[in-house]
């Protein structure tokens, strides 16, 4: 009963994605996708956040910032790159601002290719997402946390 | 001895109840919305979720505030199901609520800041009303004692039906529904982050909701007050009436839309003077 991928709650930050991938992200929560049945909230609030889910590539402005948010989580936490950008800065990739993709700034768990990631293929992410948390707070609880 | 297991049922049960209560709220907004929504019993998986996270805590002192809220609740609820004085019920309920914003306050988030200063707000909303409850209910049956309240041969509704449609009205306060949900949030209201709970996470949160519960509990106690008197069938009625106030709540939460904190301040007040004050005044001047 204690598994945290029963009630995994959702932060969502938008890091310089073009907003396509989070209007795709928003979708999931309408009554055609409706990821509530999972028990999942799309919460706005890191300290009670579970999976940090990033859209768009790491610009100079929003490093600190995702650094921060990530900071925030409490243990276990995994996090899931929404979108081509998100996974390795995509068309962006050679400019100038642009980083890359998320794992250029913190560890990623799920990559969700896509432009724009459809709804379907972001809650089949957020899925292998729980496994992964699961499997982290398992390895917590061996590690005696 | 039917009062200690009163007292008993309510602590051991309502942190359950309120829980199932949560859940089924959230599947009849699903339903409302044409979602499947999550399952019954997906509270007691927040819970024990948040139980197991790591605790962060931003200071020393939040974690204790939040259990001062849940006790000083418990002990509120527990005086209600043991027929004590509904006034002082009140009062502990009042003081609770301090709890809850001074562990707010605690902390630097000017999100939490002004999640607390807006739940002092939304105290002022209801508080007058509230009172008004406990006096009509002394008009009605010459007690405070809910003890007595409970034995009276007739329901405290048949001379009080404004005050009951001031409590409903104000009891989306305390229930947290729209259009009154101004100090914290839930779903997808997130003009200010989570408002009150922001920098509460892991247990200290966990505590907050079952706090929560509790509080729920209690709320739907006084609500059967209104309803129960000397017959056992006026305890059935209560509780049907309860689980139609319940929904109530839910719908209303569904249709509106959150309002700002002058429309929740003046038309809670318009209604404690309307409906609160007209049938109080009745009843002063009919006994």
């Amino acid at each position: 009963m204690n598994k945290v991928s029963k009630s995994p709650w959702l932060l969502h930050y938008d890091a310089s994605s073009c907003n396509g991938c989070d209007i795709e992200v928003l979708d999931c929560l309408t009554p055609k996708y409706d990821i509530e049945r999972f028990g999942i909230i799309n919460t706005g609030d890191p300290f009670q956040a579970d999976i940090l889910l990033i859209t768009g590539g790491i610009n100079s402005q929003t490093e600190r910032v995702v650094r921060q948010l990530y900071s925030q989580m409490p243990e276990p936490k995994v996090v899931v790159a929404v979108g081509i950008c998100a996974c390795t800065g995509g068309v962006f990739k050679e400019c100038y601002n642009i980083k890359g993709g998320i794992d250029t700034v913190i560890p990623v768990d799920v990559y969700v290719p896509g432009c724009a990631a459809r709804p379907e293929s972001i809650i089949d992410g957020v899925v292998r997402a729980l496994k992964v948390l699961d499997a982290k707070q398992a390895a917590l609880k061996d590690s005696g946390r | 001895m039917i009062r200690i297991i009163l007292v008993l049922a309510y602590l051991l049960l309502a942190p359950f109840l309120g829980a199932l209560l949560d859940g089924l709220d959230r599947i009849i907004s699903a339903r409302m919305q044409r979602r499947r929504g999550p399952s019954l019993f997906q509270p007691f998986y927040d819970l024990g979720k948040l139980f197991s996270k790591e605790l962060i805590t931003v200071n020393n002192v939040q974690l204790l505030l939040n259990m001062s809220y849940l006790v000083i609740l418990m002990i509120a609820g527990a005086m209600l199901f043991a027929g004590a004085d509904l006034l002082m019920v009140l009062f502990i309920l009042s003081t609770a609520d301090m709890f809850l914003i001074m562990a707010a306050s605690s902390d630097s988030s000017p999100y939490a800041n002004m999640g607390a200063s807006r739940e002092m707000l939304q105290m002022m909303a209801y508080e007058p009303l509230t009172l008004l409850v406990a006096v009509g209910f002394y008009l009605t049956t010459g007690s405070f004692h809910v003890g007595d309240i409970i034995n009276a041969p007739v329901s405290a509704v048949v001379f009080m039906p404004g005050l009951l449609v001031g409590f409903m009205f104000t009891a989306a306060i305390k229930f947290r529904k729209s259009p009154f949900d101004l100090s914290t949030s839930h779903h997808a209201h997130q003009e200010m982050v989570k408002g009150l709970t922001t920098e509460m996470s892991g247990m200290t949160l966990a505590i907050m909701n079952i706090a929560e519960y509790y509080e729920k509990i209690l709320l739907f106690g006084i609500f059967c007050l209104f309803f129960v008197n000397s017959t056992w069938w006026s305890w059935v009625a209560a509780i049907v009436v309860c689980g139609v106030i319940f929904f109530m709540e839910t719908l209303w939460d569904n249709v509106s839309a959150r309002v700002k904190w002058k429309t929740l301040l003046y038309s809670c007040w318009v209604v404690t003077l309307v409906a609160g004050g007209v049938n109080i005044l009745i009843l002063m001047l009919d006994k």
